[in-house]
């Protein structure tokens, strides 16, 4: 049996990668998860500079979900170079970047100096943070902001480019087929939905950011109808990520049209879930007697059926 | 060494009707366990509360070789979560994951040790006392609560040879009003030549005065701090609490591995929110 995929020129051993924002750097869970058993690991994002993020709260419970309004706190990429990375290469991790700029020289900056770091085997655009106002989203919100951003990173790294795209737009095939314009290797979505949530109590917002992003269960089956409808819009790999936590739920996003998946916020609940989607995978495989993960991808079938009482 | 357990309800002691104290089957990390840590319970099988919530290990249950077998959370219903563990019966299994974060440090004889709890502040001080006696450290605990129902597990300080001040708001046992009273007469009364070091858990109003306390009478301080917490691993960023380090502008850390364990000195109390 072959849990393998290709994203590009990345082979991954399996289509499980932690999501961006939702691992920090990796090196946390390397005391209770074998990091090189991960198809891969999208650290949390980097700016050039370190950042200190919003004050708490940061984050709220919703019904099967949960807002974060973290602000991408982060170390910068020359910390991360410096402290994490050994680290992760030692682990045999394979590590995928998330970067995000308040402008587009700084993506570049940022895919120039990661380009030269031993051990990053993508980059992955973070153009569509909703929490901070200056830069990413905005590249992110606009058709020709994401060709402009994905095509500058794309003349100076050999890294496969996967633009992580944000679900706040009214047409989401739209940006995929922008970014494979502009000589994207694959596209992740979805990153979280704009939300809010209030204390009638006193008022205010639960949030120090007044808004946050929604993830956890409570989006997947959005998340799922944007990775299928990229898929109609594209030829290039989709990682579809939203809510996933079980075995079944990968499937979902798989057959809908994603090459592999990123889980965030059920890693929070169960940091020691990998094992336990691996295997529900292994054995979806050997009940349908699929011998490669990846024949399965965007695999839906939609033909029509016909009613038993109508055929007879 | 970190364990994910789906542990089983031993006994869900209902102290009020609002504390209880839940025993829970999880013996890999009752031996595991250092005083001060916690551990992240998942209150139900739902999706609907989604996340796990934190909770200090109160005691470390031993059977008769004294091989540790369970542990016990002190549990303030508050919310959803918290009304579910409240709710909880022997039999139901709970996720229990731990034990998380960094410990007290426990002094040694000939220093002594202050402990000062607040509330369900105390729930990490039986392990911490039991931890002191071994070491045959002189241990007191000063211990606040509204009104005398509200104090405890004072017995148990008791016969852990712990000696006890208590306080409560409303005068009904100890002293009359804060916990932070009695401390502060004892701080003053101490000689130059004694070493103390104080252990602080309980509101954050009362942790930030205890804090000053021991700055002005330049006493060793630690404060076991509980923040809105996401994970408990480090992986969210959500706990965050903001710390001064000599040579450093003010920068947030996360209490999950930072803490929850603080020096108070590090601890910027004007930004803490609750």
């Amino acid at each position: 049996m072959d849990l393998s995929v290709s994203i590009g020129s990345l082979r991954l051993s399996n289509p499980l990668i932690a999501a961006s924002g939702c691992f920090g750097y990796g090196v946390e869970y390397a005391g209770a998860v074998n990091l090189s058993s991960l198809g891969g690991v999208a650290v949390k994002g980097l700016f050039l500079a370190e950042r200190e993020g919003h004050p708490p709260p940061r984050i709220v419970e919703t019904p099967s979900g949960m807002l974060n309004a973290i602000g991408l706190q982060g170390i910068g990429v020359h910390r991360f170079i410096a402290e994490k990375l050994p680290e992760l290469r030692r682990l045999g991790a394979v590590v995928i970047v998330n970067i995000c700029g308040t402008t587009l020289d700084e993506y570049v900056e940022l895919a120039r100096i990661l380009s030269d770091a031993e051990g990053v085997a993508a980059l992955e655009l973070n153009i569509s943070c909703p929490n901070i106002k200056e830069g990413g989203i905005t590249f992110g919100c606009s058709l020709t902001g994401t060709h402009s951003v994905v095509s500058a990173v794309r003349k100076v790294t050999r890294l496969p480019v996967i633009p992580k795209l944000t679900p706040n737009v009214t047409d989401v095939a739209s940006f995929a087929r922008a970014a494979e314009e502009a000589g994207a290797d694959a596209v992740s979505l979805v990153n979280t939905f704009l939300a809010m949530a209030i204390d009638v109590e006193t008022r205010r917002p639960r949030l120090s950011n007044i808004v946050g992003g929604l993830s956890g269960p409570a989006i997947r089956p959005i998340a799922v109808r944007m990775v299928y409808e990229c898929r109609q819009a594209v030829r290039l790999p989709i990682i579809g990520m939203g809510g996933i936590a079980t075995a079944t739920d990968v499937l979902e996003f798989l057959i809908a049209g994603a090459t592999a998946v990123q889980v965030g916020t059920a890693n929070f609940v169960d940091p020691l879930l990998w094992g336990k989607l691996l295997d529900g995978l292994s054995a979806y495989l050997t009940r349908h007697g699929i011998d490669r993960i990846a024949d399965l991808t965007g695999t839906l079938d939609t033909t029509k059926r016909e009613h038993a009482w109508i055929s007879s | 060494m970190l364990f994910d357990i789906d542990a089983a309800v031993i006994e869900n002691r209902r102290l009020s009707e609002h504390y209880s104290v839940l025993v829970l089957d999880a013996p890999a990390i009752a031996a595991a366990a250092r005083p001060g840590q916690f551990v992240m319970l998942k209150p139900t099988h739902s999706t609907d509360p989604l996340l796990r919530r934190p909770f200090s290990v109160f005691e470390v249950i031993r059977d008769d070789e004294q091989t540790p077998v369970a542990i016990s959370v002190l549990n303030k219903r508050t919310g959803v979560g918290t009304s579910l563990l409240y709710e909880a019966e022997p039999g139901a299994t709970i996720g229990c994951l731990g034990p998380l974060g960094r410990p007290f440090e426990p002094v040694a004889p000939p220093a002594e040790a202050w402990m000062v709890a607040g509330g369900v502040g105390l729930a990490p001080f039986v392990t911490l006392a039991t931890r002191l006696q071994e070491l045959g450290t002189p241990t007191t605990l000063f211990y606040g609560a509204r009104t005398a129902g509200e104090l405890y597990y004072v017995d148990l300080f008791d016969r852990l040879g712990v000696h006890t001040v208590l306080s409560t708001e409303d005068g009904t046992r100890g002293t009359s009003g804060r916990v932070t009273a009695p401390l502060a007469d004892a701080l003053s009364a101490l000689g130059g030549d004694s070493t103390i070091k104080l252990y602080v858990c309980g509101p954050t109003p009362m942790m930030r005065a205890v804090a000053g306390l021991a700055a002005d009478h330049r006493r060793a301080c630690d404060v076991s701090l509980e923040q809105v917490m996401g994970c408990g691993m480090g992986g969210c960023y959500s706990c965050v609490v903001l710390t001064r380090d000599p040579g450093q502008s003010p920068h947030f850390v996360r209490s999950c591995l930072d803490g929850p364990v603080f020096d108070s000195r590090r601890i910027v109390w004007e930004a803490l929110t609750h």
